[in-house]
């Protein structure tokens, strides 16, 4: 009976998160087309590096060493996963017990500690957010569902860790009045914190008592980690799977190189080609015109586009931007927030009405005002600071184009620069003729 | 002063080991003018064989670039690549971090092909090969000077030691903002925001980046951009410090050590 509860869960468990999973795949395909499947030594490196060992956490020591307790807990406790999915599928009792000896002690030890561990982190997670108030924690882009988002996730990891410590403390106490459900007797696991926590919190209770409780938490633990996977996509939080795949397809150039736009690229050397034909057909009459730069999320990249799944809100581009510090509108965060929310809304309009459809609002307008855009200044310190190699900055850049070049709103003064710039090469109103005047003034 | 430019090279059969790409700052701003000379007098002492393009020279379209319109930056970028491509132009230095950045990482898509360097790597590579030597002028002795990184040689380009090294040079005290290096604050006027008002907030970038500064009770801010020059000398005014503390490019302190 069990067995089959178990595997209609975990399969129910697996597929809709796979559902889920594919969805957010073809939200993140209706980005435009950007390569980046070069230099795939040095991609693998930067993931190894970025994600798997949380090298740019590091700028920031003390929540650094936090998360690290929780992450390594989350990758080890993954083992302890396998075997609860072979125990549920076959209705044996701790199967690797017996096979790895002890290694298993070992394994086992070694989660709890790092379970401890991730503990007291969470709840300092908790503490720092809602009774510290960190400023970066308290922005206006996180009132409503981010900060119940981040409360949420931080919750369910305390249950899932008290389910794990209820599960091996009942499981000694029973086994060392040979209670336990298995094919062994009486003995000790000696795993290294519920061989004294277990016997401290249930040493009184009958054996039936015990099994609820051992069961409460095998069942909570399993049942936790399938709501945690399922929420994963709904929540800022699947920065766990995407850190990885984003930091692999990172932008490996120079930070100050912006993109070149090949479509004005061909229109520039037109008109600077004295033979080009200008009714010449078009090389590729098939393609349909783009825009130039960004208006919605369809207009930007599909690195654009993972880089808003993966972002975890965690502020560190905002409290490092120079134009938030000074109290301006723009919060890189929130470029990243607005980019996958507008993204989960056309990605449904889509489904639900066809590719394409248009529901009449843009990411400009509609979620990111032209204020914020023009409060940057382009000083890479969000790109810098992001623990997962998001780029805030290159949605800010399209989304100017598109407001630029598209649209022809931009702020007067930036207008009067251009017009010079065009008229006499120099940002300000001098004649190129006298660019060398300097060499002759004393 | 000896400022040969490419035409007049070019007349004699001559071509230069090195083009000075000035920048528009550097040729027009006024306080700019000072480093571009400083920088000159670096190279004619040290018998660098360079040229400036002079009147061929144009913007190199970054603000408009960072600005997001793209057709006058490549405009800008295809003509001075011409000319530059005429003088097979192989090496420029630059005196501003944006033309550097700009000409190094996004000329070459466009066609032009050339090893950038900025000035303060070319006077770190003058002193290292012993062609310029810091004697006889000001002493910068035991004095305070602190680095302020402008993001598009720092962050953008990832050059930080550079700068370090040549204020080292002068035996003076570097001392390090508490945002330095990949954490340096901008100075607020990247992002063609030199050239536009700030947008609301509630307070000036380049105020909060001068409080970092004044923070480390440097005598000098020393900077490697005429734009960050212009902002971080805007600060101090704005504190009233400017007879104590003084805004000044690395290549005018390493010109006035060597009495230049």
């Amino acid at each position: 009976m069990e067995i089959i509860l178990f595997a209609i869960l975990l399969s129910a468990g697996l597929g809709f998160f796979a559902y889920n999973a594919w969805k957010v795949r073809y939200n993140i395909l209706l980005g435009q087309k950007v390569d980046r499947s070069n230099r795939k030594g040095e991609r693998f490196k930067t993931m190894i590096l970025v994600a798997f060992g949380q090298k740019k956490m590091f700028s920031r020591p003390i929540p650094a060493l936090l998360h690290l307790a929780i992450y390594v807990a989350f990758v080890i406790t993954q083992i302890e996963l396998i075997e609860i999915a072979i125990d549920g599928l076959s209705g044996h009792h701790r199967f690797f017990y017996f096979k790895l000896g002890g290694f298993y002690t070992f394994m086992i030890s070694f989660i709890e500690i790092l379970s401890v561990l991730a503990f007291v982190a969470t709840l300092a997670f908790l503490t720092r957010r809602n009774l510290l108030k960190l400023p970066r924690f308290t922005m206006k882009e996180l009132i409503g569902w981010p900060t119940k988002d981040a409360n949420i996730i931080l919750i369910a990891e305390v249950v899932l860790i008290c389910c794990i410590f209820s599960m091996n403390g009942a499981d000694e106490v029973l086994y060392s009045r040979g209670g336990s459900h298995v094919e062994f007797a009486k003995g000790h696991y000696d795993f290294a914190i519920s061989s004294w926590m277990g016997p401290l919190l249930f040493e009184n209770l009958s054996i039936d008592a015990l099994h609820v409780i051992e069961r409460f938490g095998w069942w909570g633990h399993i049942l936790m980690v399938f709501a945690f996977l399922n929420y994963l996509p709904y929540s800022k939080h699947f920065h766990v799977l995407l850190a990885f795949p984003n930091t692999f397809y990172s932008n490996l150039e120079q930070k100050g190189k912006f993109t070149n736009m090949e479509s004005v690229t061909n229109e520039v050397k037109l008109m600077l080609d004295p033979n080009a034909d200008p009714y010449a057909a078009p090389a590729n009459p098939d393609e349909t015109p783009k825009r130039f730069g960004a208006k919605d999320v369809t207009d930007l990249t599909w690195k654009n586009l993972l880089d808003a799944y993966t972002c975890t809100e965690c502020g560190r581009c905002s409290s490092s931007c120079p134009a938030n510090i000074t109290g301006k509108l723009l919060s890189p965060r929130k470029i990243m927030m607005d980019t996958r929310d507008r993204l989960v809304e056309v990605g449904e309009n889509y489904r639900k009405h066809g590719k394409g459809y248009e529901d009449g609002k843009s990411l400009i307008g509609d979620y990111i005002t032209e204020e914020e855009l023009w409060a940057c200044t382009s000083c890479n310190a969000c790109v810098e600071e992001c623990p997962v190699n998001i780029d805030p900055l290159s949605i800010i850049v399209d989304l100017r184009r598109y407001l630029v070049m598209e649209e022809s709103k931009v702020p007067s003064e930036l207008a009067g620069m251009l017009t010079n710039i065009e008229n006499n090469g120099a940002p300000w109103q001098f004649a190129q003729t006298e660019r060398l005047n300097w060499a002759n003034e004393d | 002063m000896i400022v040969p430019t490419m035409a007049e090279k070019m007349a004699k059969g001559e071509s230069p080991d090195i083009l000075f790409w000035v920048g528009c700052a550097g040729s027009f701003d006024d306080r700019a003018k000072k480093i571009t000379k400083a920088i000159v007098k670096i190279l004619n002492k040290c018998q660098v064989d360079f040229a400036v393009l002079g009147s061929e020279e144009s913007c190199s379209g970054d603000p408009a670039k960072r600005a997001g319109n793209e057709f006058t930056f490549q405009m800008q970028a295809m003509m001075n690549i011409e000319v530059m491509n005429a003088y097979e132009v192989k090496k420029i230095v630059t005196a501003c971090p944006h033309c550097f950045n700009t000409l190094k990482n996004e000329y070459p898509e466009l066609g032009g092909n050339y090893e950038v360097i900025h000035h303060t790597q070319l006077i770190q590579d003058l002193i290292n090969t012993g062609k310029l030597v810091i004697e006889g002028g000001e002493t910068f002795k035991g004095k305070k000077i602190t680095f302020h990184d402008p993001c598009y040689l720092g962050r953008a380009n990832d050059v930080y030691e550079a700068p370090r090294s040549l204020i080292e040079k002068l035996d003076a005290e570097l001392v390090e903002m508490k945002r330095c290096k990949t954490k340096g604050l901008c100075c607020g006027a990247g992002g063609a925001q030199m050239f536009k008002e700030a947008e609301k907030g509630n307070k000036e970038v380049n105020i909060e980046r001068t409080e970092d500064a004044l923070g480390t009770q440097a005598e000098i801010i020393a900077t490697g951009c005429p734009f960050c020059n212009t902002m971080m000398t805007d600060g101090v005014k704005n504190f009233e410090k400017e007879g104590e503390v003084k805004v000044m490019d690395v290549a005018e302190l390493i010109a006035h050590a060597a009495d230049l």
